[in-house]
Formats: C-alpha cells, structure tokens, sequence
C-alpha cells in the first residue's frame, strides 16, 4: 500500500497535509476499479467511504419519478466525491454510477471518523479541504441557478 | 438583404442565411451587424457564419423582445435591413501557433463560431484548440452538426446543466470543468463569451489556472444603437462597445467588467 504515498501526497487535494497524516491516510486507502454502468452507490447506503478519482468518469443521478434518472454532475480524473461519510447521518444523498471504465482511490471514512474524534487537528484538515469541495459544488449549483434565469426561454 | 434560409437550432433560437449578393459580405470574426426589421427597429447582432464564405451571410438570433422575436419570425424571401460588419475581432491571427482554449454556453458560442471556423480551417497553424461549450441540456447545444465535424480535429468538450443517462459529455457548468482541460498557461490564450457574471467566473478559473488577464479575450454585449461610437448608448467608461469592442483582451476592460451599472 505505501506506493501510495506518493500519489495522495501529490493530490491536489492533499495539499500541505502533514506527512504524519498522509502516512495514516495510506492506511485506509486501496485501489478500486468500476466497469461502465457499474454502480457505485446508491441514494440512502451508508456512506463509510470517499473517493478519488485517479482515470476515468463518475456521473451523479437522481432519480426522478416520471423522468427516471437524471443526471446532474460528473465527476473525473482527480476529482474528489463523497463527503457524508463526516456528515451525520453519514448517508449517500445520490446515486453514483462509472461512465466509463475507472480507476479510483477509496478512502474508509468509518475508520478516518474515529481518527478524527481522536486527533481535531486531523479532523480539521480534513474539514478545511471538504469544506473547500463542498463550497466550490454550492457556488456551481447557484451558477447553474443563475443561468436558468439568464436563459430568457419562454415557458412553452 | 434577402433571408434565404431559416434554420431552428433550439427553442427560441434561429439561425438565418442571408444572401449578400455578388460583392459577397466580408467581416472579421467576431464582428456584428445592426440587423434591422422594418417597422420594428433595429438590433446589433454577432455574425456566426464561416468567415471564409462570405457569399452568405450568417446570423443566429435569440428571441428575447421585440426585435429579435421579430427577426425569428422571418421566412425565406423576407427582406430586412443590415449595416455592418462593426467592432473588434477575435485575435486569431495575433495568437498563430498557440494553444487556444474556447469557453463559452447557450448562444455565446454564436459569436465565436467564426473564429472557431478560422481556426478549423487552418488548422496546422495553431496548438491544442479546446472548445468547452455548455448548455442547460443536450437539446440546447446549438450547431451540433458542426460540433462533430469540429471534433475531427479539435478537442469539444461539450458540457450540460442535466442529462438523461445515455449523454456522454460532461454534467455541469463549464467553469467546473476548465481546471480539467489541460491547458499550459505560458501557451494558451483563452477567448471566452458567456453573460458578464458567467465570464468574471470563467475569469476566475482561469487565473487560478495561471492564464494572465491579457491572454484572455472576451465580448461585451452591452446595448447599443449607432454602432458607430457616436451616440454613447453602449458607452462603458472610456470605451465604446460597439466601436473599440466588442471583443476587448480582459486586461482592458477589467474594472468596467467589475461594475455594476455602466
Ligand atoms: C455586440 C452584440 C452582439 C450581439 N449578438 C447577438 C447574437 O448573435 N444573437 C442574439 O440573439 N443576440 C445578440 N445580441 C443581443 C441582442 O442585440 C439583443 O438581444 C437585442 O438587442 C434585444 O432587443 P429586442 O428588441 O429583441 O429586446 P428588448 O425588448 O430590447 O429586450 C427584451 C429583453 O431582452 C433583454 N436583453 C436585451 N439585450 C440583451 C442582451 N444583449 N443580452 C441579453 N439580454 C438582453 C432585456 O433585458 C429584456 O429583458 C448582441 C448584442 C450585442 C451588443
């Protein structure tokens, strides 16, 4: 597993973590692949885990009653998904599905939750970088939400 | 001029041909034309046709009011009233042999299809050309023939708000997806068109990427009405849009961009 060290130490993401944490990280890190189609998980699992994507595409869906799914975000190469594991009631909130053939890193959040209570200076640097993710996601959603507006289509 | 076809390209959205006659209608990509319809007024409008055939003259129009709702209800064999070309020009000869990536959504891409045909047509003397074009959804993407055709040797990077399951693009609004694309900052020069709050946050991610203001270009669509830097209607500042713009380099426009009412 400590060939792994390196990647996650050049993860953006992982940016300026302090080596002592990165060689924990390792710990509770392992290769994982997924096959087109495959999912990943679905709305309401328990969400134990984190990604990051090292090659390949992740698509976000909701299902919607009447349209089916619906696809509102893809993820790909370096991306990070999944941040409930740190968020009660730890849950997924969407499916996940692989686009094509991809190669990740998952992260057992269950175990990284423990260390975290442990440890606050861990558990902060990690809530530093989630927080970034998520509010990066947020301030996109509102884009998007500008853009409807923008869109001056006439309701047919 | 004479309409010599209407095309619909989504809801609300067409693109007109019309024919300039034997002398052809040359422009620079990027440039516009006051297109006036009788009895309705007149409205500036991006050219978006292939600058290399001048012998039809290509517009594509939004029907957001008057006029432009006018100038959708055209048919083949109307006639309507067209000055121009007017305004500055996508630097694509200036930026030969760099990298150049396009970012743009919904009918931004109407006034840099030009420059994208320019550069399609000449394609050994430029680097990696990206287009990242968005849209609500895979119905609203406009010019999706030419999409594919351009994909044969350019990089399209088509992204939308939501999909169906079988879209195989990107999912969400372009800004998310610029760090994506690969770009060298020392080679790329950004030409972007989007509304004003859209491209300050193109501008952003752009930066963050290490591309300097003065490699990115950009088109205001402030209102106007002469067209020709006479009667201050589109006056941004010291800058005329219809006249000094309205593709201006970012490092130009920078603190007009930053305001709110100009
Ligand atoms: C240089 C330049 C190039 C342009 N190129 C194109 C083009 O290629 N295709 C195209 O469809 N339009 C283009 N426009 C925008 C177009 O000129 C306006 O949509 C048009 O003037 C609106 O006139 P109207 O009488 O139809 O609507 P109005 O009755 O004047 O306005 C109706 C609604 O549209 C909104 N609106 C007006 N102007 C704009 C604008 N510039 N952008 C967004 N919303 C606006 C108004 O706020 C109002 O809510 C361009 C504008 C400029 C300045």
């Amino acid at each position: 597993m400590h060939d792994l060290l390196p990647f996650l130490a050049e993860h953006d993401f992982f940016k300026d973590l302090d080596e002592k944490y990165l060689s924990l990280l390792v710990g509770c890190a392992k290769n994982v692949r997924f096959e087109p189609e495959q999912v990943i998980h679905r709305e309401g699992e328990p969400a134990d885990e984190f990604y990051l994507i090292r090659k390949g595409k992740v698509r976000v869906e909701i299902h919607s009653t009447g349209i089916g799914p619906v696809v509102i975000q893809t993820l790909t190469d370096g991306d990070v998904f999944g941040s409930n594991w740190l968020i009660p009631p730890y849950k997924w909130l969407f499916d996940y599905r692989a686009v094509e053939r991809t190669r990740a890193l998952s992260m057992d959040g269950k175990c990284l939750r423990g260390k975290c209570d442990e440890d606050h200076d861990l558990g902060y640097a990690l809530m530093m970088r989630f927080s970034q993710v998520l509010s990066k996601r947020l301030y996109m959603t509102r884009m998007q939400l500008l853009l409807e507006l923008e869109s001056f289509e006439d309701d047919e | 001029m004479t309409v010599s076809k209407v095309e619909k390209e989504t809801r609300g959205t067409f693109t007109l041909e019309l024919d300039p006659g034997e002398s052809g209608f040359p422009f620079l990509p990027g440039q516009f034309n006051m297109l006036y319809v009788f009895g309705n007024g007149e409205v500036p409008i991006s050219i978006s046709g292939d600058p290399e055939r001048p012998d039809i003259l290509v517009h594509t129009v939004r029907a957001v009011g008057k006029v432009s709702k006018a100038l959708c209800r055209l048919r083949p064999g109307d006639v309507l009233g067209v000055r121009g070309p007017y305004g500055s020009s996508w630097p694509v000869d200036a930026c030969r042999e760099r990298d150049i990536l396009f970012v743009t959504g919904g009918l931004g891409l109407a006034p840099l299809r030009p420059a994208v045909f320019h550069i399609f047509n000449h394609r050994r003397d430029y680097g990696k050309v990206i287009l990242l074009y968005g849209a609500r959804s895979p119905d609203r993407l406009l010019y999706t023939k030419e999409l594919e055709t351009w994909s044969r040797a350019l990089r399209v990077e088509p992204a939308v708000g939501s999909a169906g399951p079988d879209w195989k693009g990107h999912v969400g609004i372009v800004t998310n997806f610029i760090a994506r694309m690969d770009c060298d900052p020392a080679q790329t020069k950004a030409m972007i068109c989007s509304s004003e709050s859209m491209m300050r946050s193109m501008i952003s991610e752009l930066n963050l990427l290490g591309i300097p203001d003065r490699e990115i270009h950009l088109t205001l669509e402030r209102n106007m009405k002469c067209g020709l830097g006479l009667c201050g209607h589109c006056q941004l500042g010291p800058t005329f849009v219809c006249k000094n713009g309205p593709v201006y380099s970012y490092d130009r426009v920078k603190e007009l961009l930053a305001k709110r009412e100009l």
